[in-house]
């Protein structure tokens, strides 16, 4: 297609019936046989690695196995033939499905309300913010400030500031948690919310969380929490239990639902019963049997079009159906004992800082192979790809450097474990020459990120538009 | 593996996690698949669906047809399964694809520069405004006084903590099309950063107006709201001045799926191209010096310059929008221009069906595209509900959205709707009224 769109002959628009003025001329897009089309994205495709190809033991992100029942409930023409402004009587079904993973997602927080609506993770921080914004004003306080530890995820300080926050960032302590005199030290009568997610970016459960949250409240500010970790505690622990009062849930990470190459995902937000009232609009309740669309005049209103991605929402709700209790508890115990083997495996190789035990991620340093042998983290990411293993995070947590996170996942088998180890011990032993010009077995080689940031060619009309020039 | 890592049981993997914060969860036992997927699919069976019943709601959400070549694309787990490309060199697929989708947009659009995707168009239209007063000193962003609420909302969201207030601008209560003297009266008044006007505008009209906004507005921004299906005829925002084009792409091989997923698109002129929201995908080279693909100009994100970004989003609608490439490269050129033709033509035999029925009032003398306003002489809840026990879903009504049109509904027709669906509507209203 990209040389289809290039070589586009331009279509002449006649006989529309509008308005001279209003009248487009020509149209530029190719007119190719559908056969061209569907072989031209089956082969780009090819040139694509999902968690279907292998391991992606990608930090952060939780890549889990998307189990296939999902996405045929979330195809059903039951759902995707609906419109979101029909009456309320025929569409009882999908309201019932709404309330019901509402429930659910609020009990696996500890949590009493949850709202849908927000798109991805960043969309439920920027609703929690507009949340904790509606709760102070509606208090007559004047709180401008939100305090973000230096390891927490970009998203954070971004969302906050969005809000019209002034961000906060808060040093870690030396063994990477948060550091409970600098907290103390940061709060005040103009703290709005301490931002936090637990366990944190370098894969460390603050254990001093119930200080946290005492001396956040006692500032008179909220506290609330990044669930992109949240695959780390289900069944041990919850937001709720460690007196967080909003929540954000990635239901793309956590409840294995694909991340489509980006998007859509989805982002609820779960909120202690005070805050109930400030959900985005509109809230779904029970009335005698039938479920309802409210609107609460406290409510921060709404966030985006109608009721959130529920494409991906129903998917996430089939796999808790499908988990269970057990069923969730257990996927986090081996989502945690699978990193702490992993890093087991790796420590005679690569510095892991900060303390032994970790939960569902781990963050090594490729500092050594850096001083020793020219070896940057970004070299070893683009070696694993030649075995066929996604790389992991690459230069974040800031805090460690050439960091490397990664999140195995409950669904990385012994036999996978075992082959990542296997590969990253031989890249650190390998010829660096061939690291540092790693990949040797992609579709394309090293691609030049700075060229792209320089030309700027965004679409096929501007780069045609430059040639002209 | 417990074993091997010096552990006695799994407990030892969370001894870090204080006993005073435990906590089990209680969401009952798990299921069989077979279970899961009988039990919502059950549950479903309890919502009525478009082609059970004829339904003619739109307002921000359109049902067209979808090629199968477009779920089956979108279904290919390569795409689907992946996350962000951040690594161009396994990634070059959906890379690739979303750039081809960048290009669409922009020609859609007659823009330099779009990014790969927002949420939907109201929070298109929040972002819009944000980066309207990065390019721009004003305080005050232009609306119309016909918006949608539910974006209305959205916006007002988005410029939260901005210092920016909106201001709306009038329409002619004939035509339906926005007030010129509205908006040069509100530029002389107030310290404007942005104006705001959409094609086709709340009531379907196709505004001729709106063409004449930049000359009147000068320097500050113009941001343009599009039908893309409407654009593959009407002149695109590009040629009417436009500084930032914003759409939603649902339209463009998503299903309605109850409001979910939508596909915000946006796009700039070069000269923004640094204050733009969003992720976006670069053309550059390997080593070896052939075509590649990447994601480019990423000091404006998250995770570069935290809360110095020109946006928090990092997750958008990727998929949808490589579906959206797929959609218009099944249709072509030609395919586009003759949905977007049949889509006027059925909004205009619709009118024509609907304007001889007693009762019934088509408000605007206007052009329209697939959406038009009727004033009815009875509540439009109401007819909603009488037309429903005959088997019709009636238009979603005006009230709430437009001061001083709670009499009035939008009706929406698309090349989905045939005559007799159109016959149904019209003899159901007939016997409402």
């Amino acid at each position: 297609m990209f040389m289809s769109i290039v070589n586009a002959d331009e279509t002449k628009i006649t006989d529309t019936g509008l308005p001279k003025e209003l009248e487009r001329s020509t149209l530029c897009l190719p007119d190719v046989p559908e056969s061209e089309v569907v072989r031209h994205y089956t082969n780009l495709a090819s040139k694509n690695f999902g968690v279907d190809n292998g391991p992606y033991p990608l930090g952060s992100c939780t890549m889990k196995y998307n189990p296939k029942y999902a996405d045929r409930i979330s195809s059903l023409e039951k759902f995707t033939d609906v419109h979101p402004y029909q009456d309320e009587s025929t569409v009882q079904g999908i309201l019932e499905l709404m309330y019901d993973a509402e429930r659910k997602l609020a009990a696996i927080a500890g949590m009493d309300s949850v709202t849908l609506q927000p798109a991805a993770g960043a969309h439920g921080e920027f609703t929690a913010m507009l949340i904790v914004r509606a709760y102070h004003n509606d208090n007559n306080e004047e709180r401008d400030e939100v305090i973000i530890p230096d390891s927490a995820h970009g998203t954070n300080p971004a969302s906050a500031a969005m809000a019209g926050y002034k961000v906060i960032e808060l040093p870690s302590a030396p063994d990477g948690s948060v550091d409970l005199n600098a907290l103390k030290a940061a709060v005040s009568s103009r703290t709005a919310a301490f931002m936090l997610t637990n366990p944190n970016t370098l894969g460390i459960f603050e254990k001093n969380i119930v200080k946290i949250s005492e001396i956040v409240h006692g500032a008179g500010a909220l506290m609330y929490y990044d669930g992109a970790n949240l695959n780390a505690i289900m069944g041990v622990t919850t937001p709720g239990d460690m007196n967080f009062d909003i929540v954000h849930f990635n239901v793309h990470k956590t409840f294995a639902a694909p991340h489509g190459g980006g998007g859509p995902g989805s982002g609820p937000v779960g909120v202690k019963k005070r805050f109930a009232k400030y959900l985005p609009s509109p809230t779904i309740k029970k009335v005698k049997e039938k479920y309802v669309l409210a609107h609460n005049e406290k409510s921060i209103g709404k966030i985006r079009s109608f009721y959130g991605n529920l494409n991906v929402v129903l998917r996430g709700y089939a796999y808790i159906l499908r988990m269970g209790s057990e069923g969730l508890k257990d996927a986090t115990v081996r989502a945690v004992l699978n990193s702490n083997y992993l890093k087991e495996l790796l420590k005679e190789d690569y510095d892991i800082p900060f303390g032994d035990l970790k939960k569902h991620e781990f963050v090594l340093s490729a500092s050594g192979l850096k001083r020793e042998k020219g070896i940057k983290a970004m070299d070893i990411a683009k070696r694993m790809i030649d075995h066929h293993i996604h790389p992991p995070t690459v230069y974040f947590p800031m805090l460690v450097d050439e960091s490397m996170m990664f999140e195995p996942t409950e669904d990385c088998s012994l036999k996978e474990l075992d082959m990542i180890a296997d590969v990253l011990i031989k890249i650190a032993n390998e010829d660096p020459d061939i690291v540092i010009n790693a990949p040797h077995r992609s579709p394309v080689s090293r691609v030049d990120e700075t060229k792209a940031a320089k030309d700027m060619i965004l679409s096929v009309r501007y780069m045609k538009k430059k040639e002209q020039q | 593996m417990l074993e091997w890592l010096g552990m006695s049981s799994a407990d030892e993997l969370f001894a870090d996690v204080p006993k005073d914060v435990r906590k089990e969860v209680n969401i009952g036992n798990g299921m069989e698949e077979m279970d899961v997927v009988s039990r919502i699919a059950g549950i479903l069976k309890r919502n009525v669906t478009c082609s059970e019943m004829p339904c003619f709601m739109g307002m921000g959400s359109y049902r067209h047809y979808v090629p199968a070549a477009v779920d089956h694309i979108t279904g290919i787990s390569e795409f689907y399964t992946s996350y962000t490309p951040y690594q161009p060199e396994i990634s070059q697929g959906m890379l690739q694809s979303l750039f081809e989708y960048q290009s669409i947009v922009c020609e859609l659009t007659g823009m330099d520069a779009s990014n790969s995707s927002m949420y939907d168009m109201s929070t298109a239209l929040g972002e819009a405004a944000r980066m309207c007063s990065r390019i721009s000193k004003g305080k005050t962003f232009l609306i119309p006084e016909a918006l949608n609420a539910e974006r209305n909302s959205v916006l007002e969201n988005y410029l939260t903590g901005t210092g920016i207030r909106t201001a709306r601008y009038g329409f002619d209560k004939r035509t339906g099309s926005l007030l010129l003297d509205d908006i040069s009266s509100e530029i002389r008044k107030n310290d404007v950063c942005g104006v705001y006007a959409e094609m086709p505008n709340l009531f379907g009209c196709l505004d001729r107006n709106v063409a004449s906004i930049k000359a009147l507005i000068g320097n500050v921004p113009l941001v343009i709201g599009a039908d893309p299906l409407c654009m593959s005829i009407v002149r695109p925002p590009g040629d009417m001045g436009a500084d930032i084009a914003i759409g939603e792409g649902q339209v463009l091989g998503t299903r309605i799926g109850f409001g979910s997923p939508l596909l915000g698109l946006f796009a700039c002129r070069q000269e923004h191209i640094r204050k733009m929201p969003g992720r976006v995908v670069g053309l550059t080279e390997d080593t070896e010096g052939r075509r590649a693909f990447c994601l480019t100009l990423q000091t404006r994100e998250q995770h570069i310059r935290r809360s110095s970004a020109t946006s928090n989003i990092c997750t958008n609608e990727a998929l949808s929008a490589v579906g959206a490439a797929v959609y218009v490269s099944v249709l072509g050129a030609k395919g586009m221009i003759d949905i977007a033709k049949k889509n006027m033509e059925r909004a205009r035999t619709l009118m024509s069906m609907l304007s001889r029925i007693k009762g019934i009032e088509i408000v605007f003398d206007n052009v329209h595209f697939n959406e038009f306003a009727v004033r009815l002489q009875k509540d439009p809840s109401e007819v909603n509900k009488a037309l429903l026990k005959k088997g019709v879903m009636g238009g979603v009504p005006l009230k709430g959205h437009v001061k001083g049109m709670d009499d009035c509904m939008l009706l929406a027709t698309t090349e989905m709707h045939s005559d007799s669906d159109h016959k149904e509507l019209a003899d159901a209203l007939t016997e409402v009224l």
